[in-house]
């Protein structure tokens, strides 16, 4: 694949896999939900699926994605794999991580 | 003050330890790892310890009994798995069998990015997870410090690890923690905050290019410890350390005599030879006959039924029995039956600890009543006087413990005297035999005397001393009162190199001897043994 050095508001066919990794529905648990929802929305259109695990209920999923910090966001879709740990209250950053936006658009992103 | 005086009434209770199961680490920690507390393991690069890691959750799941969950930050499960499998641990094995499990947990700081508020609660929950699925009761984490090279927010992470440590000891965890040594300080990161129950340093030091492995307790609250640095050695069976100064001077002293293997040296000690247990020094200049010494000893101790350990720092075991074949002695049936083991182990292979480690190990599978090292000397090349000295120390010290009795050979620079070169170790030694170059009537002889010997009227006389076909054999002494000790011209012609086909002469000269022994005792060695009574007692 050529890599296209391009501007990037993301193309309309890319479709986001999401996953939001939570122990128990924690305040901060709640917060990173809605604050993905609020991303998502403004950002993926409607081309975005979230699924939400819940390790309490689920602890052995935590192996498979290499899950430490609660709660992490991992894109499955498009790769590669991205992971974003925290409440998602920094949008900015999250747009990085989900490779919505490079870096150097982003001050103080580093 | 008082309420140490209270606990004291009181029988107090004692810490609850968990065995590791790892030789000596057991006896140096007065009983294993504090139970269902958190242990630092620290040290630099390649000193051993994910290796300790594991081998407590092996030794922990077969031998006591108590599954363990090894969590590896570094490494994969496949790695690991292949790395100590030439220790004949096998993982796998134990995986599937529920008694231990293992979790690699992947930190790449550069495929995470941190947006807003976090936590750790993802380690917890694989954590306990994989505490429910084995029933655990140990835990190895390693390295925990892996983390901080993960996560940006140094701020949550310390709050975490503590809150990690809070909850192992909440959850009654015995659990190992690793950690990579810092600059001037324990433990980067400064771990040792949190966890600062007990702290095990693990060291690798290189002197004279010769790399030695130590481990020192640094801390063990609320449990007396041994405060030395052990060596410790990691071979085909695992991690062994060496508690080696914890023998102190408490050993029993046998009456019991046993044969120097040549009846004549048992003649300068009361006729009966050392006593068992005791160590014995044989120095010499080259070529004066400590090996053939050290041989007869073994051989006469094999010939007892006795198991005996040869350790040659200069001879290779083949060399070795042909040599001593040429005086008569025959090594080798001795190896086939089993009665006597051979190890020609070059001094330069290791330092003078793992030497000592070595031989511990030895001793410990093959437990011989008999030691033979030819010869020390060899293991000074490069160290300190002291060093060697201590090291010598110890291992008398296991010896005895033992009541192994060990002959140490000792090569003296000719030229320099003899009883100075010694002074070093000579007051650790029971028994000193020396052996001298004499030149009297251009003749180079050997003689033989006993310097000293612990606990026995030993004879006063310089002997000379020949290696005949038919073995080590001393000459008796002349009659008291004359300067050359050696006039005894007829006992002096018969040397080795004429000893052969001359049994008639021989045989002259034996009657010879025996006439002198009653002599000798007569004249010289009553007064003799009447002073070194004196002295002795």
């Amino acid at each position: 694949m050529k890599r296209k050095v391009q501007a990037r508001p993301r193309r309309k066919s890319q479709f986001f896999q999401l996953r939001l990794y939570v122990a128990g529905q924690t305040p901060k648990s709640l917060t990173a939900l809605n604050n993905l929802k609020k991303i998502c929305k403004e950002h993926m259109d409607d081309q975005y699926r979230i699924e939400i695990i819940d390790l309490l209920a689920n602890p052995q999923l935590a192996r498979g994605d290499q899950i430490l910090a609660i709660p992490t966001l991992v894109r499955n879709l498009p790769p590669p794999i991205r992971k974003i740990i925290g409440d998602l209250s920094n949008t900015e950053r999250v747009l990085v991580g989900l490779d919505l936006r490079t870096p150097d658009t982003v001050a103080g992103a580093l | 003050m008082t309420k140490s005086a209270n606990g004291k009434n009181g029988a107090p209770p004692q810490l609850k330890k968990s065995p590791t199961g790892i030789e000596g680490l057991d006896e140096v920690t007065g009983g294993g790892l504090p139970t269902g507390r958190p242990t630092i393991v620290c040290g630099g690069p390649g000193c051993g310890k994910t290796m300790l890691g594991i081998e407590f959750l092996v030794r922990g799941a077969t031998q006591f009994d108590e599954p363990g969950v090894f969590m590896a930050f570094e490494e994969t499960p496949e790695d690991i798995t292949q790395n100590v499998a030439s220790l004949g641990f096998d993982l796998q094995d134990l995986s599937a069998r529920k008694k231990l499990f293992l979790d690699y947990v992947h930190v790449e700081r550069s495929e995470i990015q941190e947006s807003g508020e976090y936590d750790l609660e993802g380690l917890f929950i694989r954590l306990q997870h994989a505490i429910d699925l084995v029933g655990a009761k140990r835990v190895v984490l390693d390295t925990l410090e892996a983390l901080f090279s993960g996560f940006s927010n140094q701020g949550i992470l310390r709050a975490e690890i503590r809150r990690l440590f809070r909850w192992l000891k909440d959850r009654n965890m015995t659990t190992v923690i690793t950690a990579e040594r810092g600059d001037g300080t324990l433990i980067r990161y400064g771990l040792e905050e949190y966890v600062s129950d007990c702290v095990i340093v693990l060291d690798h030091r290189v002197a004279g290019q010769l790399s030695t492995r130590r481990l020192r307790i640094v801390k063990y609250r609320g449990s007396v410890h041994g405060t030395n640095e052990y060596p410790f050695l990691i071979d085909e069976h695992g991690i062994s350390v060496l508690p080696i100064t914890s023998f102190g001077l408490n050993h029993r002293a046998s009456t019991q005599r046993i044969s120097s293997g040549i009846p004549d040296l048992d003649d300068l000690l009361e006729r009966k030879g050392y006593y068992r247990g005791s160590t014995v020094l044989v120095s010499g200049t080259a070529g004066s006959g400590k090996t053939s010494i050290g041989s007869h000893f073994v051989e006469a101790a094999c010939k007892r039924q006795e198991r005996s350990l040869y350790l040659s720092f200069e001879e290779s075991s083949a060399q070795l029995a042909r040599n001593m074949r040429s005086i008569g002695i025959d090594l080798e049936p001795w190896v086939k039956k089993g009665l006597l083991q051979f190890h020609g182990i070059r001094p330069s292979e290791h330092g003078l600890e793992m030497h000592l480690a070595r031989l511990h190990r030895m001793v410990d599978q093959f437990k011989p009543r008999v030691v033979v090292l030819d010869p020390i000397t060899n293991l000074i090349s490069g160290d300190g006087d002291r060093e060697i000295q201590s090291m010598l120390m110890r291992l008398i010290d296991f010896l005895k413990a033992n009541q192994i009795t060990a002959v140490f050979t000792s090569l003296t620079v000719s030229g320099k005297h003899a009883e100075q070169s010694e002074v070093g170790i000579s007051s650790l030694i029971d028994t000193w035999i020396l052996l001298r170059e004499l030149e009297v009537n251009g003749e180079r002889n050997r003689g033989l005397y006993v310097v000293k010997s612990r606990g026995m009227a030993h004879s006063n006389q310089i002997r000379q001393f020949l290696l005949t076909d038919q073995g080590a054999k001393l000459v008796p002494a002349s009659v008291g009162g004359s300067t050359a000790p050696l006039a005894d011209s007829a006992a002096q012609r018969n040397g080795p190199e004429r000893a052969r086909g001359q049994k008639k002469q021989k045989r002259r000269s034996q009657q010879r001897s025996a006439v002198a022994r009653i002599r000798s005792t007569a004249n010289q060695e009553k007064p003799f043994l009447a002073k070194a009574a004196g002295e002795n007692r």
